[in-house]
């Protein structure tokens, strides 16, 4: 993201990540060809201009496994600069073992730093979860996406799914909705509700609770959506309507956490995790642990999004 | 710092790498890379296959690498892979240039040039050799007759008929396509280009060379799986092998400068041609057989017949709804580096999204009990 535009002794790739201590010499900067990355920037251009709309691209097979977020590694890696400061975190928590593996990676890769601070951030690379924090506009973060496309187990033919977007046609998706309602008195879906952008587009927000679906909305930060097996690429700009499928008699509700408390922080009105103890007990902590963190160390936070 | 830091998420996947790599080097007896192609050529082919590179040396270092896991090696292959630039492409080749060591026929008892047995393992009895077992001398094991202790050890080895030369084995399907039971070869190709499925997202439905590359890389045992299920009676038919074979095939380019035809070398393959039948209609009279169409690098007979049974079942124009006819299941499903990826990315941590499967799960059985109680 970051441009390398100050005066530099060396000016190839090699060079740069030599100086900076890399061993990489068979291997570009940020592991991607200079093809590829070109392919993800232009596809990434096209989603942001089309929100919500899946945009398929050349897909590379990459040194993580298929499934463990390359979709969303490989547009921080055709993002990501030197000067970059790159956050990972999986369900909220920097230190889970794929946070820290896609982390390391990354910063090997092309020595950018590294941080656990959403505020100080340049790129966060998020498996299901929005920082609690709210985001800026010079900051970008990037969804790992499983299955990108929201009509699959309504249709589960991609070219069919295609068309169906391209026609705007979700009747079918709306009937499910329904009948789900029919079946079990609410719409069921939990992580991964589907959601409407700029009035268009029904897209998969991939599993993030419902916790956070309403921060995609109206939101300052580019949202960009990577599915890495499936081979799309998408996007929601800043500042576009983003509103979560529901009826006017069946509106859309959060998870509540009844006024429990992060057991570690303190902290209140977050998304909790349940870790069940012996003798039936449970324990509740915050998902996103540098926002616990952060307020276990008396910093206040903006979470206001 | 906080509790994240904690738990040490670095430091557990150091010793899982260390615990790796020692599974590898840390032995009296490590297997040298160079011992994997002469030993364990199968496992080899089928990595280089799958991981859609054919390198021997790189494939030996990955199997040695994945401990010998033939998923986990074709992953190493393709991640490299996908790194090296594409210059360009390859005069189509055609099986009948292939420098023949193996084909047979199971269509005709007598084919045109004849069958030829080769190496395989077909008409072998399937004893354990306990005399692999022992230690041999050291000259014993390269006197190059193949004769080895144990078992085999009381048969002369019979001397090996001369390699046939080439030119020798026209195409049994071209047989067929002269009696006017399968249609006429295309008099050219279809694409002038291949559609490189490394490097563009599969649209529906594929162009042929699409189709056939997806099936050249998937995974063996994913794609036996699905042909046997056509067999079974889910989808397909037992068709024929109108002609097996296994050999070299020359890899011919354009010459950049003069733009002639040069051959740069020679590929191991395994061929294999499917006969499905019919076609033909009492409304629609044409050729009542097509073609099923397999190719794979190296020996893999499994892996060729598999494909070319999933290809017959893809061209049927008569469909019987079956999920090997289908282009979308078969394609996304048989590819080793997608499948395993996505399965065993369960091993991940879940827990907000269980935590907000949960909340629905309480809140319906909130409404249940409502429910109950208002009678």
């Amino acid at each position: 993201m970051a441009s390398a535009t100050t005066d530099r002794p060396s000016s190839s790739v090699r060079g740069l990540i030599a100086e900076r201590g890399g061993d990489f010499s068979g291997y570009s900067f940020a592991f991607l060809d200079d093809m590829a990355k070109r392919e993800i920037r232009r596809a990434t251009l096209k989603a942001v201009a089309i929100p919500g709309h899946q945009v398929p691209f050349g897909s590379r097979e990459m040194p993580i496994a298929r499934g463990w977020g390359t979709g969303g590694l490989q547009l921080t890696l055709s993002l990501v600069g030197s000067e970059d400061r790159v956050k990972v975190i999986d369900q909220g928590d920097d230190a889970s073992v794929n946070a820290v593996n896609l982390r390391r990676l990354v910063a090997q890769m092309t020595g950018a730093e590294e941080t656990l601070d959403t505020a100080e951030a340049t790129l966060i690379q998020t498996r299901h979860r929005i920082p609690e924090e709210v985001m800026r506009d010079d900051q970008i973060l990037i969804f790992q996406v499983p299955i990108p496309e929201p009509l699959r187990f309504i249709e589960r033919s991609v070219a069919v799914a295609r068309g169906m977007h391209a026609e705007q046609d979700y009747s079918r998706m709306w009937l499910a909705l329904y009948e789900d309602i029919v079946r079990r008195g609410e719409i069921s879906a939990g992580a991964g509700y589907p959601v409407m952008v700029n009035s268009r587009f029904i897209m998969a927000p991939s599993p993030i609770p419902r916790w956070d679906i309403p921060k995609l909305n109206q939101a300052d930060t580019l949202f960009l959506f990577g599915a890495g097996r499936e081979k799309r690429i998408y996007a929601v700009p800043p500042h576009t309507d983003v509103r979560p499928l529901e009826f006017e008699d069946y509106a859309f509700k959060t998870e509540e956490f009844d006024g429990l408390a992060c057991e570690v922080s303190g902290a209140t009105d977050v998304y909790l995790v349940e870790s069940p103890g012996e003798n039936g007990t449970s324990r509740w902590t915050a998902s996103d642990t540098n926002y616990a963190d952060k307020v276990a160390a008396g910093i206040e936070v903006n979470k206001q999004w | 710092m906080g509790y994240s830091s904690v738990r040490g998420g670095l430091e557990a996947i150091g010793h899982a790498e260390q615990l790796i790599a020692g599974a590898v080097t840390d032995t009296d007896h490590e297997v040298g890379v160079e011992q994997v192609p002469g030993h364990l050529e199968l496992l080899l082919d089928q990595v280089m296959g799958e991981g859609g590179l054919y390198d021997p040396q790189l494939g030996a270092l990955a199997v040695k690498q994945a401990e010998g896991d033939p998923l986990e090696a074709g992953f190493l292959l393709r991640a490299y892979r996908t790194t090296l630039p594409r210059l360009g492409y390859s005069v189509p080749s055609s099986g009948r240039d292939t420098r023949v060591l193996r084909r047979i026929s199971s269509a005709f008892r007598d084919i045109p040039g004849g069958q030829l047995l080769g190496k395989t393992r077909d008409y072998t009895q399937r004893l354990i050799d306990f005399g692999l077992g022992q230690k041999r001398a050291p000259s014993e094991g390269s006197n190059g007759t193949g004769e080895v202790n144990g078992a085999h050890a009381t048969q002369p080895a019979e001397p090996l008929a001369p390699l046939p030369d080439e030119d020798e084995f026209p195409l049994v399907i071209d047989v067929l396509r002269a009696e006017g039971y399968m249609a006429p070869e295309p008099s050219e190709p279809v694409e002038d280009e291949p559609f490189d499925v490394t490097r563009e997202p599969l649209r529906f439905p594929t162009r042929r060379s699409a189709r056939l590359q997806v099936l050249a890389r998937g995974e063996t045992g994913a794609m036996l799986s699905l042909a046997y299920a056509g067999m079974r009676g889910y989808g397909g038919a037992h068709g024929y092998i109108g002609e097996l074979r296994q050999g070299d095939l020359p890899v011919v380019i354009s010459h950049p400068v003069t733009g002639k035809h040069a051959r740069i070398g020679r590929v191991p393959v395994t061929e294999s041609y499917q006969v499905v039948g019919g076609q033909a209609t009492k409304a629609d009279e044409r050729p009542d057989y097509t073609m099923g169409y397999g190719i794979v690098t190296g020996r893999n007979e499994r892996k060729a017949i598999s494909m070319s049974i999933i290809d017959g079942s893809l061209k049927k124009e008569h469909k019987t709804g079956a999920s090997i006819e289908d282009e979308e299941y078969v394609l996304h499903h048989i590819d080793a580096v997608e499948a395993m990826g996505f399965v065993e990315h369960l091993k991940l941590p879940h827990y907000v999204d269980f935590q907000a499967s949960l909340q629905r799960t309480n809140s319906v059985r909130k409404l249940v009990q409502a429910a109950r109680s208002n009678g």
